[in-house]
């Protein structure tokens, strides 16, 4: 008798490094409350106006129920289209919401371009780190990720350059460029001002797509971000929102906004893969972006997230050891923490969880096994006094692993690859 | 079944096991409810107390892996209650839990382990045990494997090839325990054995990881390691590995069920590794498998280790 997997020999190239890893066993600890955690980027929903919610519910029922319970187009309603229209104009942006397509959270846009653009073997180009749940969206595609140096200011354009340069060398074929300019997740940073017009150039020029990809533009603590890329090159961005930061990311609903030319295309994918969004999500997103003070929430919100950041970035300040570095996001969900070379950000983990904290190992946010000695804190979702706890805790968990390392001689070469899965994001689904 | 019962299955806890104990006890669960049993599921968590001692419960299933739960802490909890539960006393599961503890009831028993160093983290840290490395490197012989002393699903375990690899793999492994195991590596057969009372003997399964070895992935993923049941070893030695399981379930004091972990090495030897006392219960699991091949269903296999509990009941 054999007990394996019957379907073994069938699953599609795509899927075949996705397999239950050592970090899943311990994130299902980390979802315990006992656990601070400052891994998921989770919004705090607690803080919407649940009052509100309701009556734009009643509303949709009461004045549209058929329709909202009803299939709908697949580019998507288009009274939501010219609402997010509408809201993409504050960073600049002169787009049509007939050039807007719906979909399920910006994570399903990832999805359907790479899967419209992208053979296996092309390569994209992100940032390094970039958004883990963008990398696992490619990986089944089976493309190679080529990442580029971030600094404080973001992408650094001559690293870009240069990569673009190198690929063009190989006889690559570069199918886009992936990139979050504002509150980088994971790396909190900023495309300065200064650089954007040269990274929107410089995609052109090599005949690269841009996909730009900003769930946090709207969540800046002391100024909003500069005017977006999309703002920069219309016919060779495609820009992606998302509803999940500024209002609730339980309604699934993000978008893309492409150049005319890909705007058939994409919609037949979107089509093919779920003939369209959510009708009833949709309409309730709608009447609340156009009936309802939606800023006075976006304002709470943004006060809940500024108050957290200055909690985390005082606590890192109060608590850490020399030699940790880490980023000071002007917006946004994140903080980017280099712990001094040698330490092993995955390694530490199950010591952490163990304290009671919870973070994401850096190596999560790269395709290519970088990011070692990194990890990510998300300030989003626990209170101040949480993520004070959480921070105090992780600290003492790095001074016993420098007392370690020390002891140990100072340093120890790479852990080599602890869940057997080649360093490959497939295993992080699930982590924003 | 031909009373009313009613049986607390435990199952979570904040063991790194967690998520696989649910999924134990998710299949516990539903199998004795199928033949009839009343089932509640209950977390070990800090309502477990609360929720035991409200007198609705006869009897517990522990379906509980790794720390708090296979190491006896529920155990100990259990026999506070005087509720009668599933599988070995606290004592037992606190022996077998500690993996170097148990080689030498195990070895003093006459019963073939693997040479290993205890190395505790407090030690290292502050009695500059680093400078003997080195010798307990030699001692053990590479390539060796760094495991945590306690801890299950080899979480937090390492194979070390070079010496240079060494610092690495003790940070991963004081990762999950502060003592850790420098253990002499045994290349051979690997074999689960199950040793369940009051059953005629289970086959030995044998395991063949795909690539490398039987870690945590190969372990959960359907179709990463390929099982023979019965093992395709000589009939005659799989007799002996069996018996060598039975001796070191008794030697430990373990009682109902037990998955020994052991290497059937290149001279024959059945080199055991571990016993666990709350082995896995899951469609990737090694017992249900030894015991599907025998013609006993998960279900018959989840009724009979209740039973043996119920049969504990003081009268």
């Amino acid at each position: 008798m054999r007990a394996d997997d019957p379907f073994r020999d069938r699953y599609a190239r795509g899927t075949r490094s996705m397999t239950a890893s050592e970090i899943r066993a311990l994130f299902a600890v980390a979802a315990r409350p006992e656990v601070v955690s400052l891994a998921g980027g989770m919004p705090f929903t607690a803080a919407l106006p649940f009052d509100v919610v309701g009556d734009v519910l009643d509303e949709v029922l009461a004045e549209e129920g058929p329709a909202a319970l009803q299939y709908a187009g697949g580019q998507g309603d288009p009274r939501l289209r010219d609402v997010l229209a509408e809201l993409m104009r504050h960073e600049g942006i002169r787009g049509s919401g007939g050039d807007v397509v719906v979909t399920e959270g910006s994570q399903q846009a990832l999805d359907l371009l790479a899967r419209m653009f992208c053979d296996p073997g092309d390569v994209i180009v992100a940032e390094g780190p970039s958004y883990v749940g963008a990398l696992s969206a490619f990986s089944q595609y089976q493309v190679e990720v080529r990442h580029v140096h971030l600094d404080d200011d973001g992408l650094e354009p001559d690293a870009l350059a240069e990569t673009l340069e190198q690929l063009e060398r190989e006889g690559r074929r570069v199918k886009f460029l992936y990139t979050v300019p504002n509150f980088h997740n994971p790396a909190g940073v900023t495309l300065a001002e200064d650089r954007r017009d040269r990274v929107v150039e410089l995609a052109r020029r090599h005949n690269v797509l841009v996909l730009e990809d900003n769930p946090y533009g709207m969540l800046g603590f002391e100024r909003d971000p500069p005017d977006a890329l999309r703002a920069r090159d219309p016919d060779n961005v495609v820009y992606l929102g998302t509803l999940s930061k500024v209002f609730c990311p339980g309604l699934r609903i993000g978008w893309a906004l492409v150049p005319p030319a890909l705007r058939e295309r994409l919609v037949l994918v979107k089509e093919a893969a779920d003939l369209c969004s959510s009708s009833f999500t949709q309409a309730v997103a709608y009447r609340y972006f156009a009936g309802y003070p939606w800023r006075e929430t976006l304002k709470t919100l943004r006060d809940v997230y500024r108050e957290r950041r200055d909690v985390t970035l005082e606590s890192l300040a109060e608590e850490f050891p020399a030699g940790v570095t880490w980023t000071r996001p002007t917006g946004g969900f994140y903080v980017w923490v280099r712990l001094p070379d040698h330490l092993d950000a995955r390694a530490m983990l199950a010591k952490a969880i163990s304290a009671r904290v919870a973070y994401v190992p850096g190596g999560a946010f790269y395709a290519d096994g970088q990011g070692g000695s990194c990890l990510r804190l998300s300030y989003c979702f626990p209170p101040p006094a949480r993520i004070r706890e959480g921070v105090r805790r992780l600290a003492g968990v790095v001074e016993e692993e420098l007392d370690l390392l020390r002891a140990l001689g100072g340093v120890p070469t790479a852990d080599p690859d602890p869940d057997g899965d080649g360093g490959r994001p497939a295993g992080w689904g699930g982590v924003q | 079944m031909t009373f009313d019962c009613s049986v607390a299955v435990i199952a979570g806890g904040l063991s790194f096991e967690r998520e696989v104990s649910l999924r134990s006890g998710r299949r516990v669960a539903d199998a004795l409810r199928e033949r009839g049993y009343r089932v509640g599921q209950l977390d070990a968590d800090d309502q477990l107390v609360k929720s035991l001692g409200d007198g609705q419960f006869d009897v517990a299933f522990l379906a509980l892996h790794g720390r708090f739960g296979e190491d006896g802490t529920v155990a100990a909890i259990l026999e506070l209650l005087g509720l009668p539960y599933t599988g070995s006393s606290y004592d037992a599961s606190r022996l077998a839990f500690d993996k170097h503890a148990a080689k030498s009831v195990l070895r003093r028993a006459g019963l073939p382990v693997p040479a290993a160093i205890p190395l505790a983290e407090g030690a290292l840290r502050e009695l500059g045990v680093g400078a003997l490395l080195d010798r307990a490197m030699d001692e053990i012989g590479l390539p060796l494997v760094v495991k945590p002393n306690r801890g299950g699903s080899a979480l937090g375990i390492r194979l070390v090839e070079r010496a240079d690899q060494l610092p690495a793999a003790l940070m991963a492994a004081f990762g999950y325990d502060d003592t850790v195991l420098l253990e002499r590596r045994v290349a051979g057969t690997e074999l689960a054995l199950a040793v369940v009372d009051g059953l005629a003997t289970l086959p030995a399964v044998e395991i063949r990881p795909k690539e490398g070895w039987y870690d945590f992935a190969a372990r959960y993923t359907h179709g990463a390691a390929d099982f023979r049941v019965p093992a395709e070893i000589d009939p005659a030695v799989a007799e002996h590995c069996l018996q060598a399981a039975h001796a070191a379930h008794l030697a430990l004091g373990c009682r109902d069920l037990s998955r020994v972990d052991a290497i059937l090495d290149e001279d024959g030897v059945c080199q055991i590794l571990e016993v666990n006392t709350g082995p896995g219960l899951t469609t990737t699991s090694l017992v249900p498998m030894a015991a599907d091949a025998a013609g006993l269903s998960f279900a018959d296999l989840a009724v009979h280790l209740t039973d043996r509990a119920v049969a504990r009941r003081p009268r």
